[in-house]
Protein backbone atom coordinates (compact mmCIF):
# COMPACT_ATOMS: atom_id res chain seq x y z
CA UNK A 1 0.00 0.00 0.00
CA UNK A 2 2.86 2.43 0.57
CA UNK A 3 3.84 2.76 -2.95
CA UNK A 4 0.19 3.45 -3.95
CA UNK A 5 0.13 6.04 -1.44
CA UNK A 6 3.65 7.74 -2.29
CA UNK A 7 1.87 7.79 -6.03
CA UNK A 8 -0.88 9.67 -4.77
CA UNK A 9 1.58 11.97 -3.27
CA UNK A 10 3.93 12.59 -6.17
CA UNK A 11 3.45 16.12 -6.74
CA UNK A 12 3.92 17.39 -3.13
CA UNK A 13 6.95 15.24 -2.95
CA UNK A 14 8.54 16.17 -6.91
CA UNK A 15 8.03 19.72 -5.42
CA UNK A 16 9.83 19.31 -2.35
CA UNK A 17 12.60 17.25 -3.08
CA UNK A 18 12.74 20.09 -5.80
CA UNK A 19 12.80 22.89 -3.03
CA UNK A 20 15.33 21.20 -1.32
CA UNK A 21 17.75 20.43 -4.06
CA UNK A 22 17.37 23.81 -5.86
CA UNK A 23 18.49 25.32 -1.82
CA UNK A 24 21.43 23.10 -1.68
CA UNK A 25 22.75 23.53 -5.67
CA UNK A 26 22.37 27.56 -4.89
CA UNK A 27 24.31 27.53 -1.70
CA UNK A 28 27.14 25.35 -2.96
CA UNK A 29 27.48 26.81 -6.42
CA UNK A 30 26.40 30.67 -7.68
CA UNK A 31 23.78 31.61 -4.83
CA UNK A 32 22.47 34.31 -5.78
CA UNK A 33 23.85 34.18 -9.54
CA UNK A 34 21.33 30.96 -9.75
CA UNK A 35 18.13 32.69 -8.56
CA UNK A 36 16.80 34.13 -12.52
CA UNK A 37 17.49 30.46 -13.72
CA UNK A 38 15.81 29.16 -10.54
CA UNK A 39 12.71 31.19 -10.87
CA UNK A 40 12.15 29.95 -14.66
CA UNK A 41 12.66 26.76 -13.48
CA UNK A 42 10.18 26.48 -10.88
CA UNK A 43 7.76 28.22 -12.28
CA UNK A 44 8.08 25.38 -15.37
CA UNK A 45 7.76 23.11 -12.75
CA UNK A 46 4.55 24.70 -10.97
CA UNK A 47 3.19 24.89 -14.37
CA UNK A 48 3.84 21.45 -15.30
CA UNK A 49 2.89 19.96 -11.98
CA UNK A 50 -0.54 22.05 -12.74
CA UNK A 51 -0.83 20.42 -16.01
CA UNK A 52 -0.26 17.23 -14.55
CA UNK A 53 -2.31 16.70 -11.96
CA UNK A 54 -5.24 18.35 -14.27
CA UNK A 55 -4.61 15.93 -16.89
CA UNK A 56 -4.02 12.49 -14.68
CA UNK A 57 -5.68 11.51 -11.51
CA UNK A 58 -9.27 10.41 -11.98
CA UNK A 59 -12.05 9.65 -9.16
CA UNK A 60 -11.16 9.89 -5.00
CA UNK A 61 -8.27 8.15 -3.92
CA UNK A 62 -6.91 8.84 -0.29
CA UNK A 63 -3.44 8.02 1.16
CA UNK A 64 -2.30 7.23 4.56
CA UNK A 65 -5.74 5.97 6.37
CA UNK A 66 -7.41 8.72 4.96
CA UNK A 67 -5.22 11.64 5.93
CA UNK A 68 -4.80 12.90 2.25
CA UNK A 69 -7.47 13.27 -0.46
CA UNK A 70 -6.72 13.26 -3.99
CA UNK A 71 -10.37 13.79 -5.24
CA UNK A 72 -11.70 16.19 -8.05
CA UNK A 73 -11.76 19.31 -5.61
CA UNK A 74 -8.41 18.89 -4.60
CA UNK A 75 -7.42 18.69 -8.12
CA UNK A 76 -9.12 21.69 -9.41
CA UNK A 77 -7.94 24.16 -6.48
CA UNK A 78 -4.47 22.29 -7.03
CA UNK A 79 -4.53 23.41 -10.57
CA UNK A 80 -5.33 26.72 -9.74
CA UNK A 81 -2.75 27.18 -7.19
CA UNK A 82 0.07 25.87 -8.95
CA UNK A 83 -0.60 27.97 -12.56
CA UNK A 84 -1.25 31.09 -10.46
CA UNK A 85 2.04 30.89 -8.35
CA UNK A 86 3.97 30.26 -11.58
CA UNK A 87 1.95 32.94 -13.38
CA UNK A 88 3.40 35.43 -10.29
CA UNK A 89 6.75 34.22 -10.54
CA UNK A 90 7.22 35.09 -14.16
CA UNK A 91 5.64 38.49 -13.92
CA UNK A 92 7.22 39.67 -10.66
CA UNK A 93 10.54 38.05 -11.59
CA UNK A 94 12.13 41.44 -13.71
CA UNK A 95 10.84 43.28 -10.18
CA UNK A 96 12.67 41.52 -8.09
CA UNK A 97 15.96 41.91 -10.20
CA UNK A 98 15.55 45.47 -10.67
CA UNK A 99 15.07 46.14 -6.96
CA UNK A 100 18.47 43.54 -6.38
CA UNK A 101 15.47 41.18 -4.50
CA UNK A 102 16.25 38.74 -6.07
CA UNK A 103 17.69 35.96 -3.64
CA UNK A 104 17.75 32.01 -4.65
CA UNK A 105 15.28 31.76 -1.52
CA UNK A 106 12.55 33.61 -2.88
CA UNK A 107 11.46 30.57 -5.88
CA UNK A 108 12.01 28.30 -3.10
CA UNK A 109 10.07 29.35 -0.28
CA UNK A 110 7.38 29.86 -3.09
CA UNK A 111 7.64 26.26 -3.97
CA UNK A 112 7.29 25.32 -0.23
CA UNK A 113 4.41 27.42 0.36
CA UNK A 114 2.72 25.93 -2.51
CA UNK A 115 3.23 22.25 -1.16
CA UNK A 116 2.19 23.41 2.40
CA UNK A 117 -1.90 24.84 -0.17
CA UNK A 118 -1.52 21.64 -1.40
CA UNK A 119 -1.66 19.48 1.26
CA UNK A 120 -4.15 21.91 2.82
CA UNK A 121 -6.45 21.63 0.34
CA UNK A 122 -5.81 17.82 0.01
CA UNK A 123 -6.29 16.75 4.28
CA UNK A 124 -8.17 14.56 5.21
CA UNK A 125 -7.27 14.83 8.96
CA UNK A 126 -6.67 17.30 11.46
CA UNK A 127 -3.14 16.71 11.38
CA UNK A 128 -2.67 17.10 7.85
CA UNK A 129 -4.63 20.56 7.70
CA UNK A 130 -1.97 21.91 10.56
CA UNK A 131 0.68 20.73 8.97
CA UNK A 132 -0.19 22.16 5.53
CA UNK A 133 -1.78 25.60 6.82
CA UNK A 134 1.72 26.10 8.53
CA UNK A 135 4.45 25.00 6.01
CA UNK A 136 2.27 27.51 3.80
CA UNK A 137 1.99 30.50 6.50
CA UNK A 138 5.95 30.12 8.11
CA UNK A 139 6.93 30.33 4.19
CA UNK A 140 4.63 33.67 3.58
CA UNK A 141 6.10 35.16 6.66
CA UNK A 142 9.53 34.98 5.32
CA UNK A 143 8.92 36.21 1.55
CA UNK A 144 6.84 39.25 3.39
CA UNK A 145 10.38 40.23 5.38
CA UNK A 146 11.80 39.62 1.75
CA UNK A 147 13.10 43.43 1.64
CA UNK A 148 15.57 42.39 4.82
CA UNK A 149 16.73 46.45 5.08
CA UNK A 150 13.18 48.04 5.00
CA UNK A 151 11.36 49.07 7.32
CA UNK A 152 8.01 48.54 6.02
CA UNK A 153 8.65 45.19 4.83
CA UNK A 154 10.10 43.53 7.90
CA UNK A 155 7.38 45.76 9.75
CA UNK A 156 5.15 43.83 7.17
CA UNK A 157 6.36 40.51 7.86
CA UNK A 158 6.13 41.13 11.72
CA UNK A 159 2.49 42.07 11.51
CA UNK A 160 1.80 39.08 9.38
CA UNK A 161 3.80 36.79 12.11
CA UNK A 162 1.86 37.76 14.98
CA UNK A 163 -1.70 38.01 13.39
CA UNK A 164 -0.99 34.63 11.63
CA UNK A 165 0.23 32.68 14.60
CA UNK A 166 -2.41 34.07 16.64
CA UNK A 167 -4.81 32.57 13.87
CA UNK A 168 -3.19 29.25 13.66
CA UNK A 169 -2.98 29.50 17.39
CA UNK A 170 -7.11 29.83 17.33
CA UNK A 171 -7.22 27.26 14.76
CA UNK A 172 -5.16 24.62 16.41
CA UNK A 173 -7.37 25.04 19.60
CA UNK A 174 -10.53 24.77 17.45
CA UNK A 175 -8.50 21.53 16.26
CA UNK A 176 -8.03 19.95 19.89
CA UNK A 177 -11.67 20.65 20.65
CA UNK A 178 -12.23 18.69 17.88
CA UNK A 179 -10.12 15.97 18.24
CA UNK A 180 -11.29 15.42 21.95
CA UNK A 181 -14.99 15.45 21.48
CA UNK A 182 -15.27 13.77 18.25
CA UNK A 183 -13.04 11.36 19.57
CA UNK A 184 -10.81 11.50 16.44
CA UNK A 185 -8.52 13.52 14.18
CA UNK A 186 -10.05 12.00 10.39
CA UNK A 187 -12.74 13.97 9.16
CA UNK A 188 -14.50 10.73 8.18
CA UNK A 189 -14.75 9.96 11.71
CA UNK A 190 -15.90 13.73 12.65
CA UNK A 191 -18.45 13.53 9.86
CA UNK A 192 -19.41 10.32 11.84
CA UNK A 193 -19.30 11.68 15.32
CA UNK A 194 -21.55 14.74 14.34
CA UNK A 195 -24.28 12.97 12.24
CA UNK A 196 -27.55 14.06 14.22
CA UNK A 197 -26.49 17.46 15.65
CA UNK A 198 -22.61 18.00 16.94
CA UNK A 199 -22.34 18.31 20.99
CA UNK A 200 -21.13 21.89 22.45
CA UNK A 201 -17.86 20.95 22.91
CA UNK A 202 -17.71 20.40 18.77
CA UNK A 203 -19.58 23.62 18.20
CA UNK A 204 -16.42 25.37 20.13
CA UNK A 205 -13.98 23.59 17.96
CA UNK A 206 -15.92 24.17 15.13
CA UNK A 207 -16.16 28.16 15.64
CA UNK A 208 -12.86 28.28 16.81
CA UNK A 209 -11.17 26.71 13.24
CA UNK A 210 -13.79 28.72 11.54
CA UNK A 211 -12.37 31.96 13.00
CA UNK A 212 -8.45 31.08 12.78
CA UNK A 213 -9.35 30.37 8.86
CA UNK A 214 -11.04 33.28 8.28
CA UNK A 215 -7.85 34.55 9.45
CA UNK A 216 -5.95 33.15 6.07
CA UNK A 217 -8.36 34.28 3.68
CA UNK A 218 -8.71 37.56 5.19
CA UNK A 219 -12.64 38.12 6.30
CA UNK A 220 -13.71 40.71 7.89
CA UNK A 221 -14.17 41.01 11.42
CA UNK A 222 -10.08 39.17 10.82
CA UNK A 223 -9.29 41.39 8.00
CA UNK A 224 -6.68 43.93 10.08
CA UNK A 225 -3.53 42.48 8.98
CA UNK A 226 -4.28 42.25 5.36
CA UNK A 227 -3.98 45.86 4.42
CA UNK A 228 -0.59 46.99 6.24
CA UNK A 229 0.76 43.55 4.93
CA UNK A 230 -0.31 44.11 1.35
CA UNK A 231 0.91 47.81 1.31
CA UNK A 232 4.60 46.91 2.95
CA UNK A 233 5.87 43.51 1.25
CA UNK A 234 7.55 43.82 -2.04
CA UNK A 235 4.81 44.31 -5.15
CA UNK A 236 5.50 40.57 -6.33
CA UNK A 237 5.22 39.05 -2.94
CA UNK A 238 1.60 40.93 -2.51
CA UNK A 239 0.60 39.99 -5.79
CA UNK A 240 1.23 35.91 -4.77
CA UNK A 241 -0.40 36.77 -0.75
CA UNK A 242 -3.33 37.73 -3.13
CA UNK A 243 -3.76 34.79 -5.44
CA UNK A 244 -3.31 31.59 -4.63
CA UNK A 245 -3.03 31.58 -0.42
CA UNK A 246 -6.63 32.97 -1.04
CA UNK A 247 -7.53 29.87 -3.33
CA UNK A 248 -5.81 27.25 -0.72
CA UNK A 249 -7.72 29.17 2.54
CA UNK A 250 -11.01 28.30 1.11
CA UNK A 251 -10.11 25.33 -0.13
CA UNK A 252 -9.23 24.02 2.74
CA UNK A 253 -12.31 26.38 4.64
CA UNK A 254 -14.67 24.03 2.09
CA UNK A 255 -13.13 21.07 3.12
CA UNK A 256 -13.64 21.68 6.91
CA UNK A 257 -17.34 22.25 6.49
CA UNK A 258 -18.53 19.58 4.30
CA UNK A 259 -16.21 16.58 4.45
CA UNK A 260 -16.02 17.33 8.20
CA UNK A 261 -19.03 19.02 9.71
CA UNK A 262 -21.06 17.85 6.33
CA UNK A 263 -23.44 16.76 8.45
CA UNK A 264 -24.64 19.67 10.17
CA UNK A 265 -24.52 22.46 7.56
CA UNK A 266 -27.27 25.05 9.59
CA UNK A 267 -24.65 24.78 12.08
CA UNK A 268 -21.55 26.59 10.21
CA UNK A 269 -23.90 27.75 7.46
CA UNK A 270 -24.96 31.32 9.77
CA UNK A 271 -21.45 32.17 10.81
CA UNK A 272 -19.58 32.14 7.00
CA UNK A 273 -22.91 33.96 5.96
CA UNK A 274 -22.05 36.66 8.12
CA UNK A 275 -18.68 36.50 7.79
CA UNK A 276 -19.72 36.91 3.74
CA UNK A 277 -21.54 40.20 4.70
CA UNK A 278 -19.41 41.62 6.75
CA UNK A 279 -16.16 40.82 4.17
CA UNK A 280 -18.37 42.58 1.18
CA UNK A 281 -19.35 45.66 2.94
CA UNK A 282 -16.07 46.59 4.91
CA UNK A 283 -14.23 45.70 1.49
CA UNK A 284 -15.91 47.95 -0.82
CA UNK A 285 -16.70 50.54 1.72
CA UNK A 286 -12.88 51.03 3.39
CA UNK A 287 -11.45 50.96 0.03
CA UNK A 288 -12.81 54.32 -1.06
CA UNK A 289 -10.85 56.40 0.78
CA UNK A 290 -7.46 54.78 -0.17
CA UNK A 291 -4.85 56.22 -2.39
CA UNK A 292 -2.66 53.58 -2.09
CA UNK A 293 -3.26 51.04 -5.13
CA UNK A 294 -1.93 47.99 -2.90
CA UNK A 295 -4.13 49.00 0.03
CA UNK A 296 -7.02 49.37 -2.46
CA UNK A 297 -6.35 45.59 -3.56
CA UNK A 298 -5.99 44.49 -0.07
CA UNK A 299 -9.94 45.86 0.54
CA UNK A 300 -10.71 44.63 -2.85
CA UNK A 301 -9.56 41.05 -1.65
CA UNK A 302 -11.15 41.66 1.44
CA UNK A 303 -14.30 42.00 -0.60
CA UNK A 304 -14.07 39.72 -2.78
CA UNK A 305 -13.09 36.80 0.20
CA UNK A 306 -17.02 37.89 1.34
CA UNK A 307 -18.57 36.98 -1.88
CA UNK A 308 -16.39 33.63 -2.36
CA UNK A 309 -17.71 32.89 0.82
CA UNK A 310 -21.50 33.44 0.40
CA UNK A 311 -20.97 30.91 -2.30
CA UNK A 312 -19.56 28.48 0.72
CA UNK A 313 -22.04 29.52 2.96
CA UNK A 314 -25.18 28.10 0.61
CA UNK A 315 -23.88 24.69 2.20
CA UNK A 316 -24.81 23.23 -1.61
CA UNK A 317 -23.06 21.25 -3.52
CA UNK A 318 -24.01 24.43 -6.41
CA UNK A 319 -22.82 26.73 -3.54
CA UNK A 320 -19.06 24.98 -3.94
CA UNK A 321 -18.78 25.39 -7.01
CA UNK A 322 -19.95 28.78 -7.03
CA UNK A 323 -17.17 29.15 -5.26
CA UNK A 324 -15.08 27.40 -7.29
CA UNK A 325 -15.81 29.51 -10.39
CA UNK A 326 -15.45 32.77 -8.24
CA UNK A 327 -11.85 31.78 -6.86
CA UNK A 328 -10.59 31.00 -10.72
CA UNK A 329 -11.96 33.76 -12.18
CA UNK A 330 -10.29 36.21 -9.20
CA UNK A 331 -6.95 34.72 -9.08
CA UNK A 332 -6.96 35.48 -13.20
CA UNK A 333 -8.12 38.94 -12.57
CA UNK A 334 -5.29 39.22 -9.64
CA UNK A 335 -2.75 38.53 -11.99
CA UNK A 336 -3.45 40.52 -14.45
CA UNK A 337 -3.74 43.63 -11.75
CA UNK A 338 -0.50 42.88 -10.29
CA UNK A 339 0.95 42.43 -14.21
CA UNK A 340 0.32 46.34 -13.94
CA UNK A 341 0.76 47.38 -10.55
CA UNK A 342 4.41 45.59 -10.87
CA UNK A 343 5.26 47.98 -13.93
CA UNK A 344 3.72 50.79 -12.33
CA UNK A 345 7.40 53.72 -11.95
CA UNK A 346 8.18 56.89 -12.66
CA UNK A 347 11.81 58.24 -13.63
CA UNK A 348 12.95 54.57 -12.30
CA UNK A 349 11.22 54.72 -8.67
CA UNK A 350 7.98 52.67 -8.11
CA UNK A 351 4.75 54.82 -7.35
CA UNK A 352 1.84 53.02 -6.09
CA UNK A 353 -0.40 56.21 -5.89
CA UNK A 354 -3.39 55.98 -8.06
CA UNK A 355 -3.58 59.41 -8.85
CA UNK A 356 -0.31 58.66 -10.69
CA UNK A 357 -2.52 56.65 -13.14
CA UNK A 358 -4.15 60.25 -14.40
CA UNK A 359 -4.37 60.52 -18.32
CA UNK A 360 -2.85 56.76 -18.69
CA UNK A 361 -4.75 56.39 -21.28
CA UNK A 362 -3.35 59.02 -23.87
CA UNK A 363 0.14 58.04 -23.22
CA UNK A 364 -0.78 54.31 -23.49
CA UNK A 365 -3.76 53.25 -25.14
CA UNK A 366 -3.52 49.46 -25.38
CA UNK A 367 -2.77 49.19 -21.75
CA UNK A 368 -5.10 51.24 -20.31
CA UNK A 369 -8.10 49.67 -22.46
CA UNK A 370 -6.42 46.54 -20.59
CA UNK A 371 -6.55 47.41 -17.29
CA UNK A 372 -9.96 49.05 -17.55
CA UNK A 373 -11.58 45.41 -19.31
CA UNK A 374 -9.58 44.31 -15.35
CA UNK A 375 -11.44 47.06 -13.49
CA UNK A 376 -14.60 46.46 -15.31
CA UNK A 377 -14.07 42.57 -14.60
CA UNK A 378 -13.44 42.95 -10.80
CA UNK A 379 -16.33 45.25 -10.34
CA UNK A 380 -18.25 43.17 -11.72
CA UNK A 381 -19.99 44.50 -14.93
CA UNK A 382 -21.36 42.63 -17.57
CA UNK A 383 -20.39 41.05 -19.71
CA UNK A 384 -16.67 41.09 -18.48
CA UNK A 385 -15.98 37.51 -17.14
CA UNK A 386 -15.93 38.67 -13.22
CA UNK A 387 -20.01 39.12 -13.64
CA UNK A 388 -20.19 35.87 -14.17
CA UNK A 389 -18.60 34.65 -10.83
CA UNK A 390 -20.88 37.23 -9.03
CA UNK A 391 -23.81 35.97 -10.58
CA UNK A 392 -22.85 32.21 -9.48
CA UNK A 393 -22.39 32.75 -6.27
CA UNK A 394 -25.76 35.19 -5.57
CA UNK A 395 -27.67 32.26 -7.81
CA UNK A 396 -26.26 29.84 -5.56
CA UNK A 397 -27.06 32.07 -2.24
CA UNK A 398 -30.60 32.08 -3.49
CA UNK A 399 -31.35 28.62 -4.41
CA UNK A 400 -30.20 27.47 -1.10
CA UNK A 401 -32.81 30.29 0.73
CA UNK A 402 -30.24 33.05 1.59
CA UNK A 403 -31.87 35.77 0.16
CA UNK A 404 -31.14 38.16 2.13
CA UNK A 405 -27.47 37.81 1.99
CA UNK A 406 -27.68 37.88 -1.58
CA UNK A 407 -29.12 41.29 -1.59
CA UNK A 408 -26.90 42.40 0.30
CA UNK A 409 -24.25 41.19 -1.86
CA UNK A 410 -25.60 43.23 -4.74
CA UNK A 411 -25.66 46.64 -2.45
CA UNK A 412 -21.59 45.82 -1.71
CA UNK A 413 -20.97 45.14 -5.20
CA UNK A 414 -22.61 48.56 -6.18
CA UNK A 415 -20.73 50.35 -3.91
CA UNK A 416 -17.42 48.36 -4.56
CA UNK A 417 -17.75 49.69 -8.15
CA UNK A 418 -17.08 53.27 -7.12
CA UNK A 419 -13.53 52.45 -6.53
CA UNK A 420 -13.03 50.29 -9.57
CA UNK A 421 -14.52 52.90 -11.61
CA UNK A 422 -12.61 55.89 -9.84
CA UNK A 423 -9.26 54.00 -11.21
CA UNK A 424 -10.86 53.98 -14.82
CA UNK A 425 -11.79 57.81 -14.33
CA UNK A 426 -8.45 58.29 -13.82
CA UNK A 427 -6.74 57.16 -16.71
CA UNK A 428 -9.29 58.25 -19.11
CA UNK A 429 -10.56 61.63 -17.75
CA UNK A 430 -7.88 62.29 -15.18
CA UNK A 431 -5.59 65.75 -15.65
CA UNK A 432 -2.41 65.98 -17.60
CA UNK A 433 0.03 65.75 -15.24
CA UNK A 434 3.25 63.97 -14.77
CA UNK A 435 2.27 60.37 -14.51
CA UNK A 436 3.88 56.89 -14.39
CA UNK A 437 6.35 55.65 -17.65
CA UNK A 438 4.01 53.47 -18.75
CA UNK A 439 7.01 50.88 -19.33
CA UNK A 440 6.32 47.18 -18.55
CA UNK A 441 8.66 44.36 -19.02
CA UNK A 442 7.61 41.57 -21.87
CA UNK A 443 6.65 38.81 -18.84
CA UNK A 444 4.33 41.36 -16.98
CA UNK A 445 2.92 43.08 -19.87
CA UNK A 446 2.28 38.99 -21.13
CA UNK A 447 0.40 38.76 -18.11
CA UNK A 448 -1.52 41.63 -18.36
CA UNK A 449 -2.35 40.91 -21.77
CA UNK A 450 -3.05 37.50 -21.04
CA UNK A 451 -5.46 38.33 -18.03
CA UNK A 452 -7.64 41.10 -19.80
CA UNK A 453 -8.33 38.59 -23.13
CA UNK A 454 -9.69 36.03 -20.97
CA UNK A 455 -11.53 38.11 -19.50
CA UNK A 456 -12.92 39.06 -22.45
CA UNK A 457 -13.01 35.92 -24.25
CA UNK A 458 -14.14 34.04 -21.27
CA UNK A 459 -17.42 35.38 -21.84
CA UNK A 460 -18.62 32.91 -24.29
CA UNK A 461 -18.26 29.70 -21.90
CA UNK A 462 -16.12 30.70 -19.15
CA UNK A 463 -13.35 28.34 -21.27
CA UNK A 464 -15.29 25.04 -19.77
CA UNK A 465 -14.54 26.03 -15.89
CA UNK A 466 -17.81 26.05 -14.99
CA UNK A 467 -18.56 22.39 -15.74
CA UNK A 468 -15.05 21.49 -14.32
CA UNK A 469 -16.01 23.15 -10.97
CA UNK A 470 -19.17 21.77 -10.80
CA UNK A 471 -17.49 17.97 -11.34
CA UNK A 472 -15.27 19.42 -8.27
CA UNK A 473 -17.75 20.63 -6.05
CA UNK A 474 -19.78 17.26 -6.83
CA UNK A 475 -16.82 14.64 -5.44
CA UNK A 476 -16.52 17.54 -2.26
CA UNK A 477 -20.47 17.73 -1.20
CA UNK A 478 -22.45 14.35 -0.43
CA UNK B 1 -9.92 14.38 44.70
CA UNK B 2 -8.80 12.94 41.41
CA UNK B 3 -8.39 14.77 38.67
CA UNK B 4 -10.32 14.56 35.73
CA UNK B 5 -10.59 15.73 32.09
CA UNK B 6 -12.00 19.03 32.83
CA UNK B 7 -9.66 20.01 35.25
CA UNK B 8 -7.31 19.65 32.29
CA UNK B 9 -9.33 21.59 29.95
CA UNK B 10 -9.86 23.93 32.31
CA UNK B 11 -5.95 25.24 32.77
CA UNK B 12 -5.65 24.70 29.26
CA UNK B 13 -8.73 26.86 28.82
CA UNK B 14 -6.98 29.50 31.38
CA UNK B 15 -3.88 28.94 29.48
CA UNK B 16 -4.71 29.86 25.78
CA UNK B 17 -7.07 32.87 27.64
CA UNK B 18 -3.88 34.22 29.19
CA UNK B 19 -2.50 33.63 25.79
CA UNK B 20 -4.47 35.69 23.90
CA UNK B 21 -4.86 38.74 26.46
CA UNK B 22 -0.94 38.45 26.44
CA UNK B 23 -0.97 39.35 22.56
CA UNK B 24 -3.87 41.99 22.77
CA UNK B 25 -3.25 44.21 26.16
CA UNK B 26 0.38 44.27 26.09
CA UNK B 27 1.60 47.45 24.62
CA UNK B 28 5.37 46.64 25.58
CA UNK B 29 7.56 44.45 23.85
CA UNK B 30 7.03 42.12 20.61
CA UNK B 31 9.33 39.27 22.99
CA UNK B 32 6.38 39.41 25.34
CA UNK B 33 3.93 38.66 21.71
CA UNK B 34 6.30 36.03 21.15
CA UNK B 35 5.83 34.26 24.64
CA UNK B 36 2.02 34.63 24.56
CA UNK B 37 2.34 32.73 21.18
CA UNK B 38 3.80 29.72 22.72
CA UNK B 39 1.62 30.20 25.64
CA UNK B 40 -0.59 29.61 23.26
CA UNK B 41 0.48 26.68 21.87
CA UNK B 42 1.50 25.03 25.29
CA UNK B 43 -2.47 25.41 26.25
CA UNK B 44 -3.07 23.67 22.67
CA UNK B 45 -1.02 20.76 24.10
CA UNK B 46 -2.37 20.28 27.39
CA UNK B 47 -5.61 19.61 25.93
CA UNK B 48 -4.63 17.11 22.94
CA UNK B 49 -2.39 14.77 25.57
CA UNK B 50 -5.53 15.19 28.34
CA UNK B 51 -7.51 14.08 25.50
CA UNK B 52 -5.60 11.39 24.24
CA UNK B 53 -5.01 10.32 27.75
CA UNK B 54 -8.62 10.59 28.45
CA UNK B 55 -10.13 8.26 25.05
CA UNK B 56 -6.84 6.22 25.14
CA UNK B 57 -6.20 7.48 21.39
CA UNK B 58 -2.69 7.94 20.73
CA UNK B 59 -3.30 10.71 17.94
CA UNK B 60 -3.09 13.46 20.09
CA UNK B 61 -0.14 12.47 21.37
CA UNK B 62 1.34 12.29 17.95
CA UNK B 63 -0.23 15.74 17.51
CA UNK B 64 1.55 17.30 20.05
CA UNK B 65 5.04 16.03 18.81
CA UNK B 66 3.60 17.90 15.39
CA UNK B 67 3.12 20.88 17.10
CA UNK B 68 5.94 21.22 19.29
CA UNK B 69 8.14 20.90 16.30
CA UNK B 70 6.26 23.48 14.52
CA UNK B 71 6.40 25.81 17.35
CA UNK B 72 9.84 25.63 17.42
CA UNK B 73 10.24 26.45 14.07
CA UNK B 74 7.66 29.32 14.39
CA UNK B 75 10.04 30.77 17.24
CA UNK B 76 12.74 30.78 15.10
CA UNK B 77 10.57 32.40 12.31
CA UNK B 78 9.59 34.97 14.20
CA UNK B 79 12.59 35.94 16.11
CA UNK B 80 14.23 35.97 12.80
CA UNK B 81 12.04 38.50 11.62
CA UNK B 82 11.79 40.50 14.76
CA UNK B 83 15.91 40.91 14.50
CA UNK B 84 15.57 42.08 10.61
CA UNK B 85 13.27 44.83 11.90
CA UNK B 86 15.33 45.84 14.86
CA UNK B 87 18.21 46.87 12.65
CA UNK B 88 15.73 48.88 10.45
CA UNK B 89 13.97 50.34 13.36
CA UNK B 90 16.52 50.29 16.49
CA UNK B 91 13.50 49.31 19.21
CA UNK B 92 11.58 46.34 19.22
CA UNK B 93 8.52 48.25 21.45
CA UNK B 94 5.10 47.35 20.55
CA UNK B 95 4.13 51.13 20.03
CA UNK B 96 7.16 51.98 17.87
CA UNK B 97 5.74 48.82 15.17
CA UNK B 98 3.70 51.24 13.07
CA UNK B 99 5.23 52.68 9.99
CA UNK B 100 2.60 51.56 7.67
CA UNK B 101 -1.19 52.81 9.04
CA UNK B 102 -4.16 53.10 6.90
Amino acid sequence: MFASDIAILLPEIVLSVFAMAGLIAAVYTSKDGMAPALVWLTAALLALMGIYIGLTGEGSQVAFDGMFINDGFARFAKVVILLSAAAILLIGKDFMQRDDLLRFEYPMLIVLATVGMMVMVSSGNLMTLYMGLELQSLSLYVVAAMRRDSVRSTEAGLKYFVLGALSSGILLYGASLTYGFAGTADFAGIVAAVEGGASLGLIFGLAFMVAGLAFKVSAAPFHMWTPDVYEGSPTPVTAFFATAPKMAAMGLLARLAHDAFGSVVSDWQQIIALLAVLSMFLGAIAAIGQTDIKRLMAYSSISHMGFALMGLAAGTEQGVSAMLIYMAIYVTMNVGTFAFILSMQKDGRHVTNISSLNAFSTKEPIKAAAILILMFSLAGVPPMVGFFGKYAVLLAAVDAGLNLVAILGVVASVIGAFYYLRIVYFMYFGEEREGIDGKMSPLAYAGLMAAAAIMLLGVFNLFGVDSLAEAAAATLVR
Amino acid sequence: MSIALEHYLTVAAALFVIGIFGIFLNRKNVIVILMSIELMLLAVNINLVAFSAYLGDLTGQIFTLFVLTVAAAEAAIGLAILVCFFRNRGTIAVEDVNVIKG
